[in-house]
């Protein structure tokens, strides 16, 4: 991600907090930062979602539309789900095709989402093998401050779960719309996705800009509904031991419970 | 992953899986040190089906220039999988998948990998995917440590690699190509076993807390058996068949 220049200084102290047992912004270890969710802040989309997770904010619009399934897929809709990292978010942030941070936090935001089966893509079928419904939710990072993993999901999920499914028949061979029928999106689970940093030998939830710059290394944990792990990813220039993941395992199912409630919440106040 | 239907009998009644292995049975696995001319380093892997060529070069001097760090050398990795080396042709550009897989070894050898003894330097590893059959990160990732250590960079330890997952709600150990399409879970794991540390870690799938640490246990054991062999590879180049070719 964009890194922002942290000077030694800054890291030494922010290691030193944590010896101390503090957080640089005074949060616990295992407490993610403020989670504010606006629903429907794209009209225009099926489904949307703006996420302020502590100083980094994110916007995620879903668009469904009728789509031809993939070859071996016919009787499956699409989900797809994308994240860009806009200029305005960071002053290091240039224009131009994706770096490779850029494409991993793209496919770790949609990995989690796929793997806990989220969308029920068996009930996106206008036509098998023809004509299936495709859902796409595309996530801009407008605001940066660390973890934008967790916010990119986040806003994914809310727009998901608040999203409205048009109707299509096939006439004539052509996926047509019904005017006026509208449903929730088929969704199964709510999938929460938790990242850790490795500072030292601490573990935190949810780093800040600054301890973003700081860490050794990251995990992001997703967990579903019925406390399911369903997809993690580690990142990062150091190690885990066995018994860190274990831990980070437990630490996602906990933070993630807390976080799953807030989204639900959101989602809600938008029937 | 997707957990799509098939008539394949992924697990037998007595604990047999669809190629013939045990449930902690890896696949198997030839490893071979050096073979590249050029390179500074090189490695070939054979992890059943797979079959991946990796060549290092380095230290040497970094381009474009601006990539290049006074306090320390720099690793760059290329994971890339040949137009031939799937059922149906890949486009030979590398694909988002592999940018991010390239990432992902990278960040599992950085680590191992004494760089700091090298600044303004960069050491170049070249991961050629002649024939994949799943699990190739964790083949390439094993035969990357190899090469790396062929060509006499300085390293805290070597990274082995192999999966775990989920395949008829039995936790095994190293995920086929039809086990990773028909599965429940896959989980890819780097292991650095003499300083105990997991430097790749991924999943996809469902798992409960419980299969979650035996996945863990299970493909921490898997990579001890892997690093054997990655020894057993350089031995047989320095020791046995007395040095250099």
């Amino acid at each position: 991600m964009t890194t922002s220049v942290i000077d030694e200084l800054k890291k030494s102290q922010i290691l030193e907090l944590l010896e101390q047992g503090k957080r640089i912004d005074g949060r616990a270890f295992d407490e993610p930062r403020k989670l504010t969710v606006e629903i429907n802040a794209i009209p225009k989309a099926n489904g949307s979602a703006r996420v302020r997770l502590g100083d980094t904010e994110a916007v995620c619009g879903v668009k469904i539309q009728p789509d031809r399934p993939f070859p071996d897929m016919g009787d499956k809709g699409i989900f797809i789900c994308t994240a860009e990292l806009l200029p305005l978010s960071h002053p290091s942030v240039e224009t131009g095709p994706p770096g490779p941070d850029v494409i991993e936090l793209a496919r770790v935001v949609d990995r989690g989402i796929r793997e806990s089966h989220m969308v029920d893509v068996s009930q996106l079928v206008i036509e098998k093998n023809k004509s299936v419904v495709g859902v796409f939710a595309d996530n801009v990072v407008v605001d940066y401050d660390g973890n934008l993993f967790d916010a990119c999901s986040y806003a994914a999920t809310a727009a998901v779960i608040t999203s409205k499914m048009p109707k299509w028949e096939m006439k004539d061979d052509v996926p047509t719309l019904v005017e006026g029928e509208e449903s929730d999106l088929p969704t199964t689970t709510i999938p929460v996705s938790i990242t850790m940093g490795k500072i030292g030998n601490h573990i935190v939830v949810d780093p800040n800009g600054d301890e973003w710059a700081s860490m050794d290394s990251r995990i992001t944990i997703t967990t579903d509904s019925d406390g399911n792990i369903v997809a993690l990813q580690k990142g990062g220039h150091d190690g885990f031991t066995v018994d860190e993941i274990v831990k980070c395992g437990e630490l996602s199912i906990k933070a993630g419970a807390k976080i799953r409630e807030t989204l639900k919440q959101a989602g809600k106040g938008s029937q | 992953m997707g957990g799509r239907e098939s008539t394949l009998v992924l697990l037998d009644e007595n604990g047999i899986r669809c190629d013939g292995r045990k449930i902690d049975e890896p696949r198997r696995i030839m490893i071979k040190a050096g073979g590249l001319k050029n390179a500074d380093g090189s490695a070939y892997i054979e992890f059943g089906d797979n079959k991946i060529l990796v060549g290092v070069f380095g230290p040497r001097d970094v381009h474009p220039k601006h990539m290049s760090d006074t306090d320390t050398g720099i690793l760059r990795v290329r994971y890339h999988m040949e137009p031939f080396s799937v059922g149906e042709r890949k486009n030979p550009a590398p694909s988002r998948r592999e940018i991010e897989i390239s990432k992902v070894i990278k960040e599992a050898l950085l680590p191992a990998v004494m760089l700091e003894k090298f600044p303004r330097t960069a050491v170049d590893v070249f991961i050629e995917v002649l024939q994949a059959d799943g699990g190739t990160r964790c083949a390439a990732l094993s035969a990357a440590s190899v090469a790396l250590a062929d060509a006499g960079i300085p390293m805290r330890d070597m990274v082995a690699a192999c999966a775990a997952g989920k395949v008829a709600d039995t936790v095994v150990l190293d995920v086929n190509n039809e086990e990773d399409q028909a599965g429940q879970a896959d989980m890819p794991i780097g292991y650095m076993p003499t300083l105990e540390k997991v430097t790749l870690l991924q999943l996809d799938g469902v798992l409960t807390p419980e299969e979650f640490k035996k996945c863990v246990q299970v493909g921490v054991d898997g990579c001890k058996i892997v690093y054997d062999l990655q020894k057993k590879a350089l031995n047989e180049k320095y020791f046995q068949n007395g040095g250099d070719q």
